[in-house]
């Protein structure tokens, strides 16, 4: 691409910069990790695979309060997260992710405490009642896993940052991609070998998915693809995509029989997974504090 | 109701039954001589904080860009060379001189030299990214069309700061909310115009009815341009562009980017339909292959 030649004001931005921190790149991880997470849960529950069903179950939770966490501590004014819950307003993403979240959470909730109760309790009332309902509960949180996974795509794409805009086509493939492969990874981290054959099979798909539209990312945006193919997003990516990739021919070959090795593939698709949404947040940052991001496009389309 | 009136007019778009009409700013920088009275006029009347006392390198520029604790800010563009030279040269009649040699004020060695200013302030667009994206409330349409936020509902999330096109919009850092001009909505109500417009001494910011100021514009454009002065041109006028048209428009006397201004700005939320339509695609793909890993041979 030639160097664009552009007029700015003394060089400064047109835009600001996205006031969010790394706790939003955070989010986009455990997000994605919870939902599939959930959906692995659900499915080893249908299936007869105890121990795939409590790491799905127990990792949708422990996922959905990092996330709660990293998402009301990274407001201006943490207290008053619950404002969040006074409109539903179908134009803000973040109000839809709101209302997502909240008929994801009860379900993920109530079936991964059924996993916990004591050995002692699972006769009582109490300890029936909810062994009962975890099979409902995970189901359902499941049905809502893909829009948890998939909804933050659409949270970044509906803003002026140019490399995240610049991308909604691809953005969300992205992310369900990620989000698959690192559920994925969480699987063959806990899960045994006997019972982990569907976390490898996901660990492959995600992250073929995973990849190819990362690919198409920085090819398909116009001038914003050079944000993701210079500087800090770049490495992150690059190493993203190494260990994306590491993880699912680990879970395609040597994943099957050591335990050993599927904990390093496991370890490997997480850190792809994390490393992408980290290199696609600072990308978007990147693109906003370049103002030839904005004026370029836009004075072309112009003309 | 008509359909062009939903479309155009904001505050009939949003439910108001009755309402004002719909008021704005027309900025015309050709008139304004950088005085900031309306950056001072705005601080004191709204109590907004200073923003530390900066000598920014950029001619008369201390403010640098709008932000949560500058409503308006004065651009300053120093221009060497302008694009055409206006006025015919002088002709050198051959007449004798009575100037002392060395009296000239070296006019003839000067280049020639344009300052452009320019009050910059919030656009209260007709399609607000900001407002689309609150995921609270905090932001809302007024009566008179502009957009407001609530300080008291406002819980510092942030998706109004990427959701501006113009980048103007931002989060106060030690107060967490977010702030913006507010089109002095408290001073409408009592039936006064903007503190910034009432403080401007040139008349450079014009604070009316949308419909007239977008009148009066057209008319000063044809004006310079009668004059000798082909540049002069609109920004934000037109209900036709990626916002719909701007609550605050301006006449400019060069390209937008030149002032700091984005050329094409388009609301985020213009997109949505489409956005929305591939992350369910992206999450049908996921729901897919979720089910088929479990289907497999019944290996385990």
């Amino acid at each position: 691409m030639p160097e664009a030649t552009f007029r700015s004001y003394y060089g400064q931005p047109v835009l600001k910069p996205p006031v969010w921190e790394w706790k939003i790149a955070a989010y986009l991880f455990t997000g994605g990790l919870s939902a599939s997470s959930a959906l692995l849960g659900a499915g080893a529950d249908l299936t007869g695979r105890p121990a795939l069903r409590r790491a799905g179950r127990l990792g949708a939770l422990g996922a959905l309060g990092a996330s709660m966490y990293l998402l009301v501590a990274d407001l201006g004014r943490p207290e008053r997260f619950l404002h969040m819950l006074r409109v539903a307003k179908p134009s803000s993403p973040m109000s839809v992710g709101t209302w997502i979240l909240v008929a994801y959470g009860p379900g993920t909730g109530v079936a991964a405490v059924a996993e916990l109760v004591p050995r002692g309790w699972r006769k009582r009332l109490p300890g029936r009642l909810l062994r009962r309902l975890a099979r409902p509960a995970g189901l359902s949180s499941a049905a809502v896993a893909p829009a948890v996974a998939s909804y933050t795509a659409v949270l970044l794409s509906q803003t002026a940052v140019p490399a995240w805009h610049e991308a909604h086509r691809q953005l969300p493939f992205v992310f369900t991609g990620s989000a698959a492969a690192a559920g994925a990874g969480l699987g063959l981290v806990c899960a045994p070998v006997s019972e982990a054959a569907p976390a490898r099979r996901l660990a492959v798909a995600g992250a073929a998915l995973e990849s190819v539209a990362a690919r198409l990312v920085e090819h398909r945006s116009g001038l914003a693809g050079e944000a993701y193919r210079t500087g800090k997003a770049h490495r992150l990516r690059k190493w993203s995509e190494c260990l994306t990739i590491g993880g699912a021919l680990g879970a395609l070959l040597p994943a099957r029989r050591s335990r050993a090795a599927a904990v390093a593939s496991g370890l490997a698709l997480l850190a792809g997974s994390a490393l992408q949404r980290f290199g696609i947040f600072e990308a978007g940052v990147e693109s906003t504090k370049d103002p030839k991001y904005v004026v370029v496009p836009q004075r072309q389309r112009k003309v | 109701m008509t359909e062009e009136a939903a479309r155009t007019d904001p505050a009939t778009a949003t439910g108001y039954g009755e309402h004002p009409p719909r008021v704005g700013f027309f900025t015309d920088t050709s008139v304004c001589i950088g005085c900031k009275a309306c950056e001072v006029a705005c601080k004191e009347w709204n109590g907004v904080p200073d923003d530390g006392f900066d000598l920014l390198g950029m001619s008369f520029d201390n403010t640098g860009t709008l932000g949560a604790n500058s409503w308006r800010h004065v651009a300053f563009v120093e221009q060497p060379a302008p694009p055409e030279p206006r006025r015919a040269e002088a002709v050198d009649l051959g007449l004798p001189s009575f100037d002392l040699p060395g009296a000239g004020t070296g006019e003839e060695g000067r280049t020639d030299f344009r300052w452009l200013m320019s009050s910059d302030v919030c656009k209260h667009c007709t399609h607000a990214g900001c407002l689309d994206v609150c995921p609270t409330g905090a932001l809302f349409r007024t009566e008179y069309g502009s957009v407001v936020v609530q300080p008291d509902i406002c819980n510092g999330c942030g998706y109004c700061v990427s959701g501006c096109p113009y980048g103007v919009i931002d989060r106060r850092e030690d107060d967490g909310r977010a702030w913006k001009c507010t089109l002095c909505y408290d001073r409408l109500r009592d039936g006064l115009e903007p503190a910034c417009a009432k403080a401007c001494p040139t008349d450079s910011i014009q604070f009316g009815p949308l419909d007239e100021l977008r009148e009066r514009a057209r008319e000063r454009v044809e004006h310079l341009h009668d004059s000798g002065v082909p540049e002069a041109r609109l920004y934000g006028e037109s209900p036709d562009d990626g916002v719909g048209g701007d609550g605050a428009f301006f006449l400019l006397l060069d390209e937008p980017e030149v002032y700091g201004l984005p050329p094409d700005p388009v609301v985020p939320t213009r997109d949505a339909p489409s956005m929305w339509k591939y992350a369910g695609m992206a999450a049908s793909a996921f729901a897919a292959a979720a089910v088929s890993v479990f289907l497999g041979r019944g290996s385990r």
